[in-house]
This record gives C-alpha cells, structure tokens and sequence, in this order.
C-alpha cells in the first residue's frame, strides 16, 4: 500500500489550490449573492485542461487519473462549490460516459469540443416525478425510423444553460421497463428545447441549475450512445463514478470550513487566551479533522479502486454518504466555532454550510447511498 | 535567441523552519519544495516573450544546482513551459559556488535570468556574481523586459520610480517582483509533458565555497499586540512614540 501521491497528482493539486486561492476567491461571494455563473472562469479552468482531464489524449483530454481529478475538485471546492459542480458535471457525467461508452464518431463530434472545454456539457436525468427512482421515467424518446423524437421534461440540470450538449435519458420502450430507456446525445441549439427559470438555489447559486422541456424534438439514431435500451445502465454506471466527484466536493468543503475554523480559533480570544485553547473547541476541531481525514481516505479508494479497474460502486457510494454528511456536520460546527461571525457572510462559512446541504442531495441522496451499500452487504 | 531561468528549489514559504544538528544545519523533515517565487515569475515572463517574439525567441531553458530531490521543482517549471531543464548535479554550498556552477551552463545562452534573491537564504547574490562569472553585464531590479527585433528593453526600478534601459545580450536580468502580474499556473496538457520533456544532468564543476554557514538562529517571537483602550490617545501615542519608536 502507498499513500504517497505521484509528482503529476502534486502538480494538479497545487494547480487547482493556486487557482482557486488566487482567483475563484475574488468574486465567490458577489457570484454567490447575485446568482452569477462564473463564465470567465470555467474559460479559465478550460484553458488549464480541468474541464477535460480525465479524457483520453487521443480526444484531446488531459488523461489523467481518477486521484488526480479528485483532488482538484477537493482544492476547487474548499473555496467554490459552485465551479466544481460544474467541473464535476462535465467531468464524471458527461465525458466519462461519452469516453467510454461513445462511437468514434461521437466523440470527434463531441467529446474532443467537452474535453477542451469548449463546450459544455449537461446530464438530463431527473424529472419532476422521478428523482430517486430513476426507473420511472416519463420523458419518452419515441423510435421514428432514423431519429428519435424526444418528449418530456427534466429537473434540476446543472449547466442547463451554459451547455451546448445534453446527454438526456429518456424512454423508448415503455413496456419493456428501464430496460426500454435510451441515452442520446442532444444537441441543445435543436428545435423544440426550452428551458425553465434559473432555480433561486440555497447554495451553490453561481453554477446554473434550470428545468429543461423538450417538444418534438428531434435526435439522428446515431446520437444514441451504446445499444438500444442502454440508457438505463448508462446512467447508473455514469453516477457510479459521478459520485467520486461529489464525494470529493464534499469533502473539499468539509476542509475548507476546518481551515477556517483553525485559523479563526487562533485568532479569537475569549477568557484570556485563544478559543482553540479551550477545550470546548479544541475538541470540536479535532471531531472535524478526523471526520476530514477519513472521508478523503474514501474518497481516495474509491478513486483507487477505478483507477485500476475494479469494481467502486459501493466504495464511491460510501465515500459519497459519509463525506457529504460529514460536510454537513463540519460546516455546521464551522459556523458556531465563529459565532456571530459565522454567521454573516464576510467569514464564508455560512456559504460552505449551504453548500453542503447539497451534497447530501444530488447525484443520489445520501439515503440512496445506503440502499446501493446495504444491497451489497446483503447480496447472495 | 535562448533564454535561461535560474532555478532555485526553495521550502515553501509556509514552512515551519526547524534546524537539527545543535542549529547547524537545516532540517528538511517534511519540507514541501517549489520554485523560488522570483523565479518562478521570470519563468513565466520569458515564456510570454517567447510566445510573443514569432520565433525569436527559440527556447526558454531552467537550470537548477542540486542532486535529484530538485528534479520535481524542476520538472514543475517544465510543466509550466519551459522546453528543457538543466541540473548541475552539486550541492548548493553558497552563492559563489553556484554562480561558478550556473556560469558553466549559462555561457551558452543569450539572455540569462535569475531571481533578486531566494525565499530561503535571501542571498541576492547569486545574479550579480554569475554576470561576472560570464564576464557579460548584469542588470539588477528588473520589473519589466520586453524583447522585440532582437532589441532587449528592460525596467528598473530606481529611488522614486523606474527607468527604462536599453541592453545588449548577452547580459544577466536580476528580476524583481513586477516582471509579470503573476506565475503562470500549469495546464494538464504541460503536467503531461513535462516527464517527456528533457533534462539533463551535467557534472559539477571543481570551486570552492568561499563562506560556511557556523550556525542558525531563529527570530524572537513577535510581540504579542498591546490593545489601547479608544478613549486613552496619550497612552498610544506613547507606546508608538517611546516603544515601538514609529513616530
């Protein structure tokens, strides 16, 4: 076992740190209060390769490892949520499923445009009625000879706006249960799209979160990915590694609200001496740190574990639970280490916590996690 | 024209500074190492001449004295832009010697750029000697350089503002902050290069060190703030005026 980390993941984590220390955290409050997405610096972090580095060189991406990308979104993420879910997004949801999953053609067509960051792209699972039961889908994606013509709406779609390809996940075959669903590549200048409101979100109001409707429109067959009612698998093999991202966002806001609360308990005094110095806090911070420590280590595995191709479902599943609740709990506690200060938003903790929140919530919740970890536990 | 970047592997400025040995020697436990941050903006300021010069400029190399522990810092430098690397494999005893050793390399470029000084030892030795070493001119606090026909225009800062110099290469550039707004962070693309991107290791040459170092000290710790209570101006101005001698 080797816990050291290789000189290219050192390089791409330090990168990632410099970048959000130097820039991101500049205009992370204003974008927060005004709901703005961070258009110059996803052009920013596209031009340094993070919106691709996972994908194969071949495909223009920066093929780097499952760590190295998890520790970039940890470094993004300790300071702005709302950057990393996009590079989350992009990354786990998007490229890694047209990577792996995608023709030849698809992906001179797409994925090199996704990898460069370009484009960007959006994942269209969840609906109105179907969030955690991602079987009962109502968008339908009827077979019409050489395309498919899509009908339905989706929720919550992270970049809805901002992208320029959707990978949606629709139904075929009704009658054939999830077995009958697609996944297609759509692109979103086609005629029949339109989106909802911007969502007024708790947290992470910089990335763009809309509901999107399709009308007739209509898909060329060969923008589905993989066989005929794939799309099923497709989604749930893509979240799989989705959930590394999240996990990793998690506990980079975990850390970021630790390092705030060491710094201020060495600052702030109270009875004489430093707050840390007193024990009421001095445990607080060490629950925190362990708490840290050993959500990073899942995170960790679970990257481990898909870089060398074995199986990580259950791994990045736990990873996912335990280090988005943890962050609650962190950031929760971040903000009464502060106080009063805590809870304005010039000491940034009050952000962290409602970011958070949302990590218990999307890509799977974390009540989700516990049902793909006890099927596995309880499995013959 | 050729650029060299004197690379120096220095702790990282957030390093709790340690000594072993009965505060002989410094202690590297633990230490994480990156490029002097003088540096490090020279980098990317000849990177962005190279860019700019339409062919001109032909390469930007960096060089480093040190044993292989400094290759990660220089292979950082690579992966920032720099075509290829240099490490004259010495010991940095002091800057004497490493100005003897960088000469060795440094007679073969044309413009020769080194940090004011390093964040660990702050010599601000080095450039000056390594232009007397090649026998060429060195130009010292330079805040700005521009290359354009092959006619090199450096800033300096000077008392109560800069000036603008007009210099010949071959010559040294002893840079100071200003050279560029900010070191250049790298892509993945340059990540991924850098290990593909040459290095080569040349022998020491024979100097002596002309200084040891005896012993090291830490600073006294910082007094702690005194806090004035808002109604009591004299008491202040007191303390600023008898203790802290700021008035």
């Amino acid at each position: 076992m080797d816990f050291n980390l290789t000189e290219e993941q050192i390089m791409i984590q330090q990168a990632a740190r410099d970048y959000a220390e130097r820039e991101l955290i500049q205009d992370v409050s204003e974008r927060d209060a005004k709901a703005e997405y961070p258009t110059q610096h996803i052009k920013n972090i596209a031009e340094l390769g993070f919106l691709g580095m996972m994908v194969d060189p071949a495909y223009d991406g920066g093929g780097m490892d499952t760590i190295s990308y998890a520790l970039a979104i940890e470094e993004f993420s300790k300071i702005d949520s709302s950057v990393s879910v996009i590079m989350s997004v992009q990354n786990s949801l998007v490229n890694y499923g047209l990577d792996k999953y995608g023709t030849h053609e698809q992906k001179e067509k797409y994925l090199k445009a996704l990898a460069r960051g370009e484009a960007i792209g959006a994942f269209l699972l969840s609906e109105p009625e179907a969030g955690s039961d991602a079987t009962m889908q109502r968008t339908t994606a009827v077979d019409k000879g050489d395309h498919y013509l899509l009908n339905g709406t989706k929720n919550w779609i992270t970049s809805a706006n901002a992208a320029s390809y959707y990978l949606v996940i629709a139904q075929s075959q009704p009658e054939m249960g999830h077995k009958g669903i697609n996944v297609l590549i759509v692109e979103k200048e086609s005629s029949g799209i339109s989106l909802g409101p911007h969502e007024d979100k708790m947290g992470m109001r910089s990335s763009d979160t809309h509901s999107v409707m399709f009308q007739d429109v209509k898909v060329p067959k060969e923008n589905r990915i993989g066989e005929e009612g794939f799309g099923f698998s497709f989604a749930m093999k893509t979240l799989e590694g989705g959930r590394i991202g999240i996990a990793a966002q998690a506990t980079g806001i975990a850390t970021g609200a630790l390092e705030r609360s060491i710094k201020y308990s060495k600052e702030r005094k109270a009875f004489g001496k430093p707050i840390g110095n007193h024990q009421a806090i001095g445990f607080k911070l060490s629950d925190m740190a362990v708490k840290v420590e050993a959500a990073r280590n899942f995170v960790l595995k679970a990257a481990w574990l898909k870089d060398n191709n074995m199986p990580f479902g259950v791994a990045s599943a736990m990873a996912k639970q335990y280090a988005a609740d943890i962050a609650m709990e962190v950031t929760t506690e971040a903000v009464q280490i502060h106080g009063g200060y805590g809870y304005v938003k010039e000491y940034h903790v009050e952000r962290l916590m409602r970011e958070a929140k949302l990590t218990q919530i999307y890509e799977g919740t974390s009540e989700i996690q516990k049902i793909v970890i006890s099927r596995s536990l309880l499995q013959d | 024209m050729k650029i060299l970047i004197c690379l120096s592997n220095v702790p990282d400025t957030t390093t709790k500074v340690k000594f072993t040995g009965d505060n002989t020697a410094f202690d590297k436990t633990g230490v994480q190492w990156i490029i002097n941050p003088w540096d490090e903006l020279a980098l990317t300021r000849a990177l962005e001449i190279k860019e700019a010069s339409g062919g001109a400029i032909s390469s930007v190399t960096v060089a480093t004295v040190g044993g292989t522990e400094v290759e990660p810092t220089m292979r950082k430098g690579l992966a920032i832009g720099a075509d290829d690397a240099i490490r004259i494999d010495a010991d940095p005893k002091d800057a004497y010697y490493v100005a003897a050793q960088l000469a060795e390399v440094a007679k073969d470029f044309d413009i020769v750029m080194a940090g004011i000084e390093a964040s660990d030892y702050n010599g601000s030795a080095v450039g000056g000697m390594l232009a007397e070493f090649l026998n060429v001119p060195s130009v010292s606090s330079v805040s700005g350089m521009n290359v354009e026909g092959g006619n090199v225009t450096v800033t300096r800062e000077i008392d109560g503002g800069s000036e603008k110099v007009g210099v010949e290469a071959p010559f040294v550039a002893v840079v100071q902050k200003g050279i560029t707004k900010e070191p250049r962070i790298p892509a993945m693309r340059g990540i991924m290069m850098a290990r593909k991107k040459p290095l080569k290791v040349v022998p020491a040459v024979e100097v002596e060190a002309l200084t040891e170092f005896a012993t090291y000290e830490l600073p006294e710790p910082k007094a702690a703030c005194k806090m004035v209570d808002a109604d009591n101006v004299r008491e202040l101005v007191d303390l600023l005026k008898n203790e802290a001698k700021a008035l």
